[in-house]
């Protein structure tokens, strides 16, 4: 049984050593796909695929955890990735004009890349420190209590870098 | 088995352990509505609209997953239940598009049934009905996710009963969509086309592609000869859409409608099935006696042939090169037929009534389909397009004489007929092979250890002191254990499990096909099932080879069975396929 013909190998020896020790336990899929973006910044379709066949487990079923948990992103994003938190707290305290200005300032809306490949924006849910609303991070580092004036200021710290 | 006591509206109630309050209640009389149960499959929980109160339950409780505890009290209907059901099928609708006059199951809808049972007149909530593209990529279904009231029948059907994993839930909430995964099309999906999904969906969302404007046009064209066939599992399912109770055999109304219809011959797929089974079972005789790879497995059924070559093209060389009756009908209409009447086959529209989805797809499979010269059946429709025709065409069904289907590929033997069931083919082929091998018929032709709806049947048939070990599985997700015990086998170097293995996709074989009319459950399947066995039962002649037709296609065409005219228009070939196509 070939899932897809002829296609170059994409998970690295690493990963698939993970996948090794993952086999069989519950809750391996998940783990597994975790690792994978972790590698890519998101699931490639070839990685997907191997997955699949690595784990004995549908190529659907995989689409079906994918496409369920928001974590997981199905196209590469951007260098850097800026994630503005839309949990209750940063909602009320201006979260969506935190999302705009960005949109403004790079010219790209919501999930999509710059045309340079520098930057995507997505909006997340809860990130945990609602004390700090509206919360973003950028590549992980965490901005709180940002406004829409230093935006450009915090993009600007990653540009080119 | 212990038995649980109840209480159901007051009305006491003892059922084993583990039944459901759905199917408590329908023992009593009192019918709770559904729209995503089914009986084919686990309870999924997914519509809400079966929830009934039960003593003790702070909420109320879905009665398709929950099952009778002792002493337990509930009460299926009240005005506060009523009123949730009621608010349930209001926010449905307010995500569907109600446009049930152009929607191919308007008038057997479960949807459309429940809105007129609850006297829905206005939705109170805003109007959301995405506009989604239909899938048509596939020659046999169609997929319309704007209809989808995400019940998740299909995603199981194909999942879980069938095993394949064509169709996944993407996404989540109300932005689900129940399509094939990783951004393809079902064409380029492992979908085998059996249309299980289009006949478990409770509405418009999965159908079969309507081909009967090819065909009225073909019959308007005053040029075209046209000749249909019809199959066995046609007749005794097609009554259901007149009226008829399931398992009616009808052929001879079938036959009387179908020249009603306009069409200029009428020959019958048991024909072509007591052929296959002269090919197939030579074949048989063949490969036992030492010459070519055993098992032999049967390859009638289009999907199970897609399945393989997707899923298990380590054994290719197993299949029957024979092709299947619809196929090898075709065949011999646009040749033999052509030629006896004289007939210009480029002239001949060739159409096939199928209880099947996948028919339409087999029509154009590979070049072998192809080997009259022209494609060999032009046109699948299946048995729900046909009624829709006869409809059309203003013919009282019910009021119709019995006719006779034309010669010379006609007549038909019980064998042919058996075909229409699981295990029919198995059964077809024994009676014939007993012959070919040992020279001598059977005296009593009905082998029972093939027949029922046991997911994998075995047995081990004595011809004349020589022992054939056969498997029988119907239902596509059944067949994985057979195959796995041959490979098992041949790993070890094992002597093999079985000699002939019949395999049919569909629950039941093809009266349970995926173009059979709506609601199959297996009540309805077990009364088509006994249609057939009747019309075996009453047939004069009931093995293949005492077909005259048969042995006249033979001595005036074909020659020998497995001949090379035989191999040039009959038998067909099998390649890998990748699970995905991009």
């Amino acid at each position: 049984m070939t899932t897809i013909a002829g296609k170059e190998k994409m998970l690295t020896p690493e990963i698939e050593a993970f996948i090794e020790k993952w086999k069989g336990k519950p809750g391996n899929l998940i783990m597994v796909l975790h690792r994978v973006q972790e590698e890519f910044g998101y699931v490639p379709r070839d990685a997907a695929f191997e997955v699949a066949e690595a784990l004995g487990i549908p190529v659907a079923k995989i689409y079906g955890v994918i496409t369920f948990y928001h974590f997981f992103k199905l196209s590469k994003p951007g260098r850097n990735q800026i994630a503005v938190c839309m949990g209750t707290a940063c909602y009320l305290n201006g979260g969506q004009d935190l999302i705009d200005e960005c949109e403004r300032i790079l010219g790209v809306g919501l999930n999509t890349v710059t045309e340079d490949g520098e930057f995507s924006i997505e909006a997340v849910r809860c990130i945990g420190c609602c004390g700090l609303a509206p919360v973003l991070t950028l590549n992980g580092e965490v901005f709180g209590k940002v406004n829409t004036k230093q935006m450009r200021r915090i993009i600007q710290q990653f540009e080119g870098k | 088995m212990s038995m649980i006591k109840c209480e159901i509206n007051g009305l006491p109630v003892s059922v084993p352990a583990g039944t459901t309050i759905l199917d408590a209640a329908k023992g009593v009389g009192v019918t709770i509505p559904k729209l995503c149960y089914h009986n084919d499959l686990d309870a999924w929980a997914a519509c809400g609209i079966c929830v009934v109160k039960v003593e003790g339950s702070p909420k109320m409780l879905r009665a398709c997953a929950t099952a009778v505890g002792p002493g337990m009290k509930v009460v299926t209907h009240d005005p506060e239940v009523v009123e949730v059901r009621r608010t349930v099928l209001e926010l449905i609708l307010s995500t569907h598009p109600n446009d049930c006059l152009q929607c191919g199951r308007s008038g057997n809808c479960e949807l459309q049934d429940l809105s007129a049972d609850f006297g829905i007149r206005d939705i109170p909530f805003e109007k959301r009905a995405p506009e989604i593209p239909r899938d048509t990529s596939t020659p046999s279904i169609v997929l319309n996710p704007e209809k989808c009231v995400k019940c998740g029948r299909c995603v199981l059907v194909c999942q879980e009963m069938q095993n394949v994993y064509a169709l996944e839930f993407i996404g989540r909430g109300d932005g689900t969509r129940l399509a094939p995964a990783a951004d393809v099309t079902l064409e380029e999906s492992p979908c085998i086309k059996c249309g299980q999904c289009s006949a478990h969906c409770p509405v418009g969302a999965i159908y079969e592609k309507d081909d009967t404007k090819a065909v009225w046009d073909s019959i308007k064209a005053e040029d075209k000869h046209v000749v249909v066939q019809i199959a066995p599992a046609v007749r005794v399912a097609i009554g259901e859409a007149f009226g008829y109770e399931p398992g009616e055999i009808l052929t001879g109304k079938t036959y009387t409608a179908l020249r009603r219809l306009g069409f200029d011959a009428i020959f019958d797929t048991n024909w072509a099935a007591d052929l296959t089974i002269i090919e197939e079972g030579s074949e048989f005789v063949k490969r036992f006696a030492g010459d070519g790879p055993l098992p032999l497995i049967t390859s009638c059924c289009p999907s199970w042939t897609d399945y393989m070559e997707k899923f298990a093209p380590d054994f290719i060389d197993n299949f029957s090169s024979a092709k299947s009756p619809q196929e090898m009908l075709g065949v011999m209409s646009k040749t033999y037929y052509a030629e006896k009447a004289g007939i210009d086959p480029a002239t001949i529209t060739m159409v096939s009534v199928m209880p099947c989805t996948s028919k339409k797809y087999e029509i154009t499979r590979s070049d072998e389909m192809f080997a009259s010269g022209y494609q060999d059946i032009d046109y699948s429709i299946t048995t729900r397009e046909l009624a829709r025709m006869i409809k059309q065409a203003g013919i009282d069904f019910p009021a119709l004489p019995d006719s006779e289907c034309d010669s010379i590929l006609g007549q038909y033997t019980g064998a042919g007929t058996i075909f229409g069931v699981t295990g029919g083919v198995m059964e077809a082929a024994l009676r014939s092979a007993y012959y070919l091998i040992t020279k001598e018929d059977l005296e009593q032709v009905e082998f029972e250890a093939v027949r029922g709806m046991e997911g994998v049947k075995t047995a081990e048939i004595d011809v004349k002191g020589t022992k054939v070990r056969i498997a029988v599985a119907h239902q596509m997700g059944n067949v994985q254990a057979v195959i796995d015990q041959v490979r098992e086998a041949r790993k070890k170097g094992e002597e093999l499990p079985y000699h002939f293995i019949e395999v049919m996709a569909c629950r039941g074989g093809c009266i349970g096909g995926g173009g059979q009319p709506h609601g199959a459950t297996d009540e309805i399947r077990a009364l088509r099932t006994r249609g057939i066995y009747t019309d075996d039962e009453k047939s004069k002649l009931r093995c293949s080879h005492h077909n005259p037709e048969i042995k006249r296609v033979y001595d005036e065409y074909l020659g020998e069975p497995l001949g090379q005219k035989a191999h040039e228009l009959l038998h067909t070939a099998y390649t890998e396929r990748p699970l995905y196509k991009k």
